[in-house]
């Protein structure tokens, strides 16, 4: 092959375009993300869809969301008393276990495993739906897509997310009573108080506001890589990477300004 | 906010009055990536006719069909279905609209996740207005109208693509909507079967009196449309008598280059002195 034949191959795409093509692309996330919550005050809204996603989504998570909170609470464990034996303090364990756990592992990781399981489900799901003109075919049968599809995806995600991230939390706190009772010899009861008796108000709030958010990020990411997929099988391929990257990314991202936002706005110690 | 202006260029041959057109083409040029692909098409399809649309492949026919459906926009022109124009139309208002319109696409599109039954129950579940048993029944006699009454419980995938497109036409007729767009109904079909498809559309249009456009590859199907009608009392599709022609409510188009180059009945196709399309339809 000739190179003149590879080069003609590279799009060559400006940088004004570039910038063109990433609004475009922020508008119409915007929109589909405003629509699948307004949808939810408009008639019909599709509750066996619902319950079939959340089920989807929250049962089927619900092993590696198990497994994932146990073994970060058990590690967090064995580090922090590492540190804290040098102190003398490892009675303060289960307050940096339950607090960690509570306000970032739990809703950052859960999002995350649900990010790589779901999110990636729901754009090569979408987008093959798009690339066979199943859509098409649902909008000319009467039917709109970000209320049949979107909509109750996102409501599941964001509902599930929340109760899967409580579900991680107590794991964690078991996980890390494991490491404390076994492997370190604390009294199991010294350390449920502690981890009990320092999670303050806002600390519990933190930590269940983030699962709504992360959840609504999951599933509006997700479901606009598969509605945006072009170009056959490989198309909905990229796709689906875009959608697990993207999603894990913003989560990380969004993180930490939603924590220095809720910092400020509770007035944290 | 989308009262339709009902244009005044176009009027119907028939003389009826704007009500008596179910689709109509004004002006609609369309451009895909600096490629034209529709310029300037203009027709209309009066209430109750069917109009098949010709053209070699590339030429724009399934793309004609995904505008009237409002499914995409046109770079101008307008599109008026049902009196109502879909160029200027919200999605939202469109779904209503949608509702009184069956399609079958050129690939089928069903859902694949959705049994048989349930892709061509989809309108009626969707509109929550009969009961399971009446859908079911709908459903069944809808499939043995298609002679797949027997495929009830399968998937899509486990079908053959003749069986799927009859699946397709299924789904599409069973709210007996105002207006059909079939795209390509008979391709790729035995011939057997392609007549079933060809007396189904036939019966549509004289039976139920649905207006419809018509995308196919073969002339031969539309000849047939064109001299034979539904009886009803023996339930098949008839020859017309000799001499009877232009009888049935059947017209022809072809899309040549974005244009219409031809628009009428079989008999002013048949004498066409269009070089083109003398070799078009030989
Ligand atoms: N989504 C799209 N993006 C870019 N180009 C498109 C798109 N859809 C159709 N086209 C182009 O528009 C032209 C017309 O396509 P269309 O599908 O309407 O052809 P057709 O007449 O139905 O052909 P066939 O007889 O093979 O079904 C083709 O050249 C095609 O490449
Ligand atoms: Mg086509």
């Amino acid at each position: 092959m000739a190179a003149g034949d590879l080069l003609s191959k590279i799009e060559l795409i400006s940088p004004s375009d570039f910038a063109k093509e990433k609004v475009r692309a922020i508008q119409e996330y915007s929109l589909l993300a405003s629509q699948s919550l307004s949808n939810l005050f408009k008639r019909p809204l599709y509750m066996a869809d619902i319950l079939q996603q959340a089920d989807l989504i929250g049962f089927g998570s619900l092993p590696i969301v198990l497994l994932t909170g146990f073994f970060t609470g058990a590690v967090l464990a064995l580090n922090t008393a590492a540190s804290l034996g040098r102190f003398g303090a490892l009675s303060l364990i289960g307050q940096l276990v339950s607090i960690s756990m509570v306000r970032e592992l739990g809703p950052v990781l859960t999002g995350l495993m649900v990010a790589g399981r779901n999110s990636s489900g729901m754009a090569s799901e979408l987008g093959s739906m798009v690339v066979t003109e199943q859509i098409d075919a649902m909008r000319a049968l009467g039917t709109d897509p970000t209320k049949k599809l979107v909509t109750p995806r996102v409501t599941a995600t964001v509902f599930m997310l929340f109760f899967l991230t409580i579900i991680s939390d107590l794991l964690g706190l078991i996980g890390g009573s494991m490491v404390a009772t076994l492997l370190l010899g604390l009294d199991s009861h010294e350390y449920w108080s502690s981890t009990y008796q320092t999670l303050v108000f806002q600390d519990v709030f933190m930590g269940l506001i983030k699962p709504v958010i992360f959840g609504f990020i999951i599933s509006t990411v997700g479901c606009y890589y598969g509605m945006s997929a072009r170009g056959g099988t490989q198309g909905v391929g990229k796709a689906t990477t875009e959608a697990v990257v993207a999603s894990s990314v913003l989560i990380i991202g969004v993180d930490f300004f939603l924590t220095r936002l809720l910092i400020v706005l509770l007035g944290f110690r | 906010m989308t009262t339709p202006l009902q244009p005044a260029a176009i009027s119907p041959a028939s003389g009826q009055e704007p009500s008596g057109r179910a689709i109509v083409f004004e002006n609609v040029s369309l451009t895909f990536e600096a490629k034209p692909v529709l310029d300037g098409v203009s027709f209309c399809l009066p209430r109750g006719e069917t109009k098949a649309l010709f053209g070699v492949a590339g030429s724009g026919k399934s793309t004609i069909l995904k505008l009237a459906l409002g499914l995409m926009k046109p770079d101008s022109g307008h599109i008026y279905v049902l009196g109502e124009d879909v160029t200027q139309m919200r999605e939202d208002d469109l779904f209503e609209l949608r509702r009184q319109i069956g399609m079958v696409f050129q690939e089928s599109a069903l859902f694949d996740s959705l049994t048989v039954r349930d892709n061509v129950a989809y309108r009626l579940e969707e509109e929550h207005a009969l009961p399971e048993k009446e859908i079911d029944a709908r459903v069944h006699e809808a499939l043995t109208f298609v002679e797949l009454g027997h495929t009830m419980e399968m998937y899509p995938s486990e079908l053959s693509g003749g069986m799927r497109r009859r699946v397709a036409i299924a789904r599409a007729i069973i709210t007996q909507p105002e207006v059909l767009l079939y795209d390509s109904p008979t391709g790729g079909l035995d011939p057997v079967t392609s007549t079933t498809i060809v007396e189904l559309i036939v019966k549509q249009r004289d039976v139920y009196k649905t207006s419809s456009l018509l995308v196919t590859h073969r002339l031969q199907d539309a000849f047939t449309m064109a001299n034979h009608y539904f009886d009803r009392t023996s339930n098949r599709m008839q020859p017309l008598a000799q001499g009877s022609k232009a009888d049935v409510p059947m017209t022809f188009l072809i899309l040549r280059d974005g244009k219409v180059i031809f628009d009428g009945d079989a008999q002013a196709l048949a004498q066409s002195e269009d070089e083109y399309i003398r070799e078009y339809i030989s």
